[in-house]
């Protein structure tokens, strides 16, 4: 069972994940239309190239914007998942001996201490998300199931590796229960939110673009500060 | 039977402009609204067409974190309404829309119209605050399209879409009442400015000014002042017999054939006179239809004017760096005052330093309002909600929030240069009584400080 989850089921979901995240990086690209979105994204390369990274390497920096510094309770809660989720998938060692058994990709591997840090910070930014969800009236305004989902979707392979990992009895159970949900995880997030893993890159290098070529780029000298 | 007034179809003669002038209020259009079927497959198709990748993505992606809620003037001065929230706002209309690919009735599309028009500017202040770079304010732009080209747009922008159709201009100035206007203003004003002239149709020269037909309409003497300054700084200038209105209640309408009239109108003005540079007056929304998206409408590649298109402020600016115009120091504002940041040339076209910049040159006491510049918040009437009748109550709760943001900096004065956010201004002052903060344009004090050159004749009326 282990092994078939392992193996081929792993191989299998994070094709699906690959091929459908970049299936919708180009299909983002190719529906972009400069006559309908008036943005002339051929031209002025200096100023819209800028305006794309600044768009997004801003973005990825705690209080990096005005609009994180303003909402730190949000931005608190999103860095602590997201460090970890970007990371501890990719770098965590038993990750990356199956990335190098299947795919001969070698990354290097997180320290087991700074991997349970980033784990316990994920799972307590997915937590502080939910309580926010929860109290505050804006997003019991905006949020539907699939919003609900997709935070438990993300949830259970930090919570169950974590089990895992504490070893506190039935290892083996929460490690089936990990792999099956990471890999549920990987399958389905093409098709939903999670998705932005991706697009997130470029719809901020997309606006980014927006206004340093068109938006006052000229006149501010090309990236907007945000 | 009456007239039909509420149609898909544009408004393209006279005499559909009459008849909408005629019904007083739109309360007739507005039945007839009531009554109007929708195209399903129509819109069905439109909105194929209007939500591409971008715009699907964004709906799509939109993690309802509530970061834009924060941002947006109307869900703050609201009391935090939860149906106040950008991302609500757009995904229960453009984003049900889609959902329901185009199969909703009249009365979906009445809602949406209320809310593209009386619950958003298009100020794109959200657009800044969202971490998956979700502009809200340019998909409510797009469903303004999409309403528009179905018939559920607002009874005065119809009206107004129709006159940019109709006399090339947002109101019935024709190209005659222009010309005599132009005359009229120098006759006025010879007396003390000999030499002064409005020089209609001169090829050559620097300068192609372009302004708001409600100035020529209501308040010429905004085109005499403007007169006395390119005069003053010794600029070599004219207006275009055609093509110098610059303002376009096409793009607050969603009414895009309308806008790429306008464009082409002021661009083959340019195409006659040859002008060096082009300076539109101080409104913000004619500069962002102009300037901004307006190459787009004209269908320039790349997005550029074909000439260098300013500001009034980019231009003041200029004349004051270069030292052509000169302010008497003395005659500097004395009383503390603070400056009103139009968000379609600051936020949409960075200009907030030059209007800082003026600041410098005229003001003692200035004082930035909280937030400012790029962060601004719309007066409150941008998007043309002033000038609707149907969301006058929604505008003047928004309208708080601004005057909140003025009194905060103890500010006696504002300097305004755009016409939407002078006209919100001097509403706000008006519903809420405030009578200790006045609101001016740039003009009109540029002129009480300049230093008249000595080869400028001037002969004091006083």
């Amino acid at each position: 069972m282990m092994q078939t989850l392992t193996g081929p089921c792993f191989v299998i979901s994070l094709t699906v994940f690959v091929v459908g995240m970049l299936v919708r990086a180009v299909w983002y690209v190719r529906g972009l239309d400069w006559r309908l979105e008036r943005v002339a994204y051929a031209y002025h390369k200096d100023r819209s190239i800028p305006g794309a990274l600044v768009s997004i390497g801003k973005w990825l920096v705690p209080g990096g914007t005005q609009g994180w510094r303003t909402q730190p309770v949000a931005a608190i809660a999103f860095f602590l998942l997201h460090f970890g989720a970007v990371l501890i998938p990719l770098f965590l060692l038993g990750h990356t001996v199956l990335l190098e058994h299947h795919l001969g990709i070698s990354l290097p591997a997180l320290p087991q201490g700074l991997a349970d840090l980033l784990c316990i910070a994920s799972i307590t930014g997915l937590i502080l998300i939910g309580v926010r969800r929860f109290t505050s009236p804006v997003l019991q305004q905006l949020n539907t199931r699939q919003d609900w989902f997709v935070l438990v979707l993300t949830f259970l392979p930090f919570f169950t590796g974590f089990m895992a990992r504490l070893d506190i009895g039935a290892y083996d159970t929460w490690m089936l229960l990990h792999v099956l949900t990471g890999e549920l995880f990987l399958v389905l997030a093409p098709f939903t939110k999670l998705a932005h893993i991706v697009l997130f890159f470029m719809s901020r290098a997309q606006l980014g673009m927006d206004f340093a070529i068109k938006r006052g780029g000229d006149s501010r000298g090309g990236a907007y500060p945000w | 039977m009456s007239q039909i007034l509420c149609s898909p179809t544009p408004v393209t003669t006279q005499d559909g402009i009459r008849a909408l002038l005629a019904d007083k209020g739109g309360e007739e259009y507005y039945k007839q609204m009531r009554a109007l079927p929708v195209d399903q497959n129509a819109l069905a198709n439109d909105l194929q067409q209007t939500c591409k990748s971008r715009t699907r993505t964004w709906l799509e992606i939109c993690a309802h974190c509530g970061m834009c809620a924060d941002s947006c003037f109307f869900y703050k001065a609201n009391n935090n309404d939860p149906a106040q929230i950008p991302s609500y706002k757009i995904q229960s209309t453009l984003g049900e829309m889609l959902k329901r690919k185009g199969k909703v009735d009249t009365a979906f599309m009445m809602h949406a119209m209320d809310v593209a028009w009386g619950q958003c500017t298009c100020c794109n202040r959200c657009g800044l605050y969202c971490p998956h770079g979700i502009d809200t304010g340019v998909m409510f732009s797009y469903l303004r399209g999409i309403l528009f080209k179905h018939g559920f747009v607002p009874w005065e922008l119809k009206i107004g879409s129709g006159m940019h159709r109709v006399y090339g201009a947002q109101m019935d100035v024709t190209e005659e009442d222009w010309v005599d206007t132009c005359e009229w203003m120098v006759d006025e004003n010879s007396d003390e400015w000999p030499g002064l002239e409005i020089p209609v149709e001169k090829e050559g020269c620097d300068v192609m000014y372009i302004c708001n037909a409600r100035e020529v309409k209501h308040y010429p003497e905004d085109l005499a002042r403007a007169a006395i300054l390119f005069h003053v700084t010794g600029t070599s200038w004219t207006v275009p017999r055609e093509g110098w209105e610059t303002t376009s209640l096409t793009m607050f309408a969603g009414d895009w054939e309308g806008c790429s009239q306008n464009l082409e109108r002021i661009y083959a003005a340019v195409e006659r006179l040859k002008p060096k540079m082009v300076v539109g007056t101080e409104c913000g929304h004619a500069h962002r239809a102009t300037v901004v998206e307006g190459p787009y409408w004209a269908g320039r590649e790349s997005g550029d004017a074909p000439v260098p298109f300013l500001h009034y402020v980019e231009w003041v600016a200029k004349v004051l760096r270069e030292g052509k115009l000169k302010l008497n120091p003395s005659k500097k504002i004395k009383v503390p005052c603070t400056l009103q940041d139009a968000c379609n040339y600051v936020r949409n076209d960075g200009l907030g330093r030059y209007t800082r910049e003026i600041m410098s040159y005229i003001a003692e006491d200035f004082r930035e309002m909280s937030p400012h510049n790029e962060h601004n918040f719309c007066c409150g009437g941008g998007g043309g909600l002033n000038g609707i009748g149907l969301y006058r109550k929604e505008r003047n709760i928004g309208l708080k929030h601004k005057l909140d943001q003025i009194r905060a900096t103890g500010a006696q004065l504002v300097v305004t240069p755009c016409h939407n956010c002078w006209d919100a201004i001097r509403d706000m002052m008006e519903v809420y009584e405030e009578h200790n903060i006045k609101w001016t344009f740039l003009k009109p004090l540029l002129i009480d400080m300049m230093e008249i050159p000595p080869n400028i004749e001037h002969v004091s009326q006083e």
